[in-house]
């Protein structure tokens, strides 16, 4: 869905949507800008990605894409990267940084790892282990 | 950085797995001090993001008459990171415990471990809402009473009778700025998680 190149030009025409944020940027005053990068959708296609679901990109940066996600792309290059930490680098919301993470999924340049909780396998038992597994980690803390 | 191809990206860490990662989610009341529970003992220093923007009613604290505003919040949210042996990293967030935020737990705590409700004594009111949310959902939570000298001013069993606490949910007395006590704090709720599952 939505790969597009009208997509990509809206977006970056979004009255300067990508400029970085300013030091005495008022927050308020952003308040609902970031929609309109995500073409006001506030869900990405699919199911709902968990804010602790981790991200690696597939493919550099291209400089077509918005400047949101050529920053997401460059931060999940070397290392994975949550959600969470998406949102808290890139100063977006994390409904936000879902919707943008869905389309860079669906262009085939990135890709969201599954949690614990979303293990195909998951049942208890293996819920278990991996609770078993963090607390010895914790405990050895 | 030095990519092999021009158009690939080095993938994350070679060819390791990605990280399983877990989650832990921590309320309490305004500057009960979450963030510093979790940064005793996170390997990032928390980070701060924004859990949800959403236009709804929101009423204005002691402004008396201007109720009910039409608007925009945003609600920032701190977190931290842990890594553990065998490539799992837990995710500690924390969470404003008033009502008006509980909008955005459902989210937050789809798929946790469980959740560390801090207490402060002085203001027991605003634990309230986390532990009636907890309890509804059957998520298994520890409340944990933040002993900000150092000093337990409360007796655990007061505590529990005052919030309503059942006697089957942990209670302890922590020290957010420490690291041994957050540990024993975060410890306490693994195994109130696992005794949840039969384990």
């Amino acid at each position: 869905m939505g790969v597009g190149g009208g997509e990509a030009s809206t977006v970056t025409q979004a009255d300067g949507a990508g400029a970085p944020p300013e030091g005495d940027y008022s927050y308020e005053e952003r308040t609902v800008r970031p929609y309109a990068m995500t073409g006001g959708r506030t869900r990405p296609s699919g199911d709902v990605l968990p804010i602790e679901a981790l991200v690696s990109a597939l493919r550099q940066p291209t400089a077509q894409q918005t400047v949101e996600k050529r920053r997401i792309l460059e931060l999940s290059g070397s290392q994975y990267v949550s959600i969470a930490e998406l949102s808290a680098h890139v100063h977006l919301p994390v409904g936000v940084v879902r919707v943008i993470v869905g389309d860079l999924v669906d262009e085939g340049s990135a890709r969201v790892h599954s949690t614990a909780t979303q293990n195909p396998t998951h049942d208890p038992a293996t819920t278990l282990s991996v609770l078993e597994s963090v607390l010895n980690g914790i405990s050895a803390l | 950085m030095a990519f092999p191809r021009s158009d690939v990206a080095t993938p994350p860490t070679g060819t390791e797995a990605a990280p399983t990662t877990v989650k832990i989610v921590v309320a309490g009341g305004f500057a009960v001090g979450k963030t510093t529970f979790i940064g005793s003992i996170s390997d990032i220093e928390p980070l701060s993001t924004e859990a949800a923007m959403t236009e709804h009613s929101v009423g204005v604290d002691d402004a008396g008459g201007q109720t009910d505003r039409k608007t925009s919040t945003t609600v920032a949210m701190d977190f931290g990171r842990i890594a553990l042996p065998g490539n799992l990293w837990l995710y500690l967030f924390g969470t404003p415990g008033q009502d008006r935020f509980l909008f955005m737990w459902d989210d937050l705590v789809r798929g946790a471990i469980g959740a560390v409700v801090l207490v402060d004594t002085d203001r027991l009111d605003q634990s309230f809402p986390a532990v009636d949310y907890f309890e509804a959902r059957q998520i298994p939570f520890v409340v944990a009473v933040n002993c900000f000298d150092g000093v337990a001013r409360h007796q655990l069993d007061d505590v529990r009778d005052a919030l309503a606490v059942p006697e089957a949910v942990p209670m302890v007395y922590t020290d957010a700025r420490s690291r041994a006590a957050t540990k024993q704090t975060l410890v306490m709720l693994v195994q109130h998680a696992m005794r949840r599952l039969g384990g």
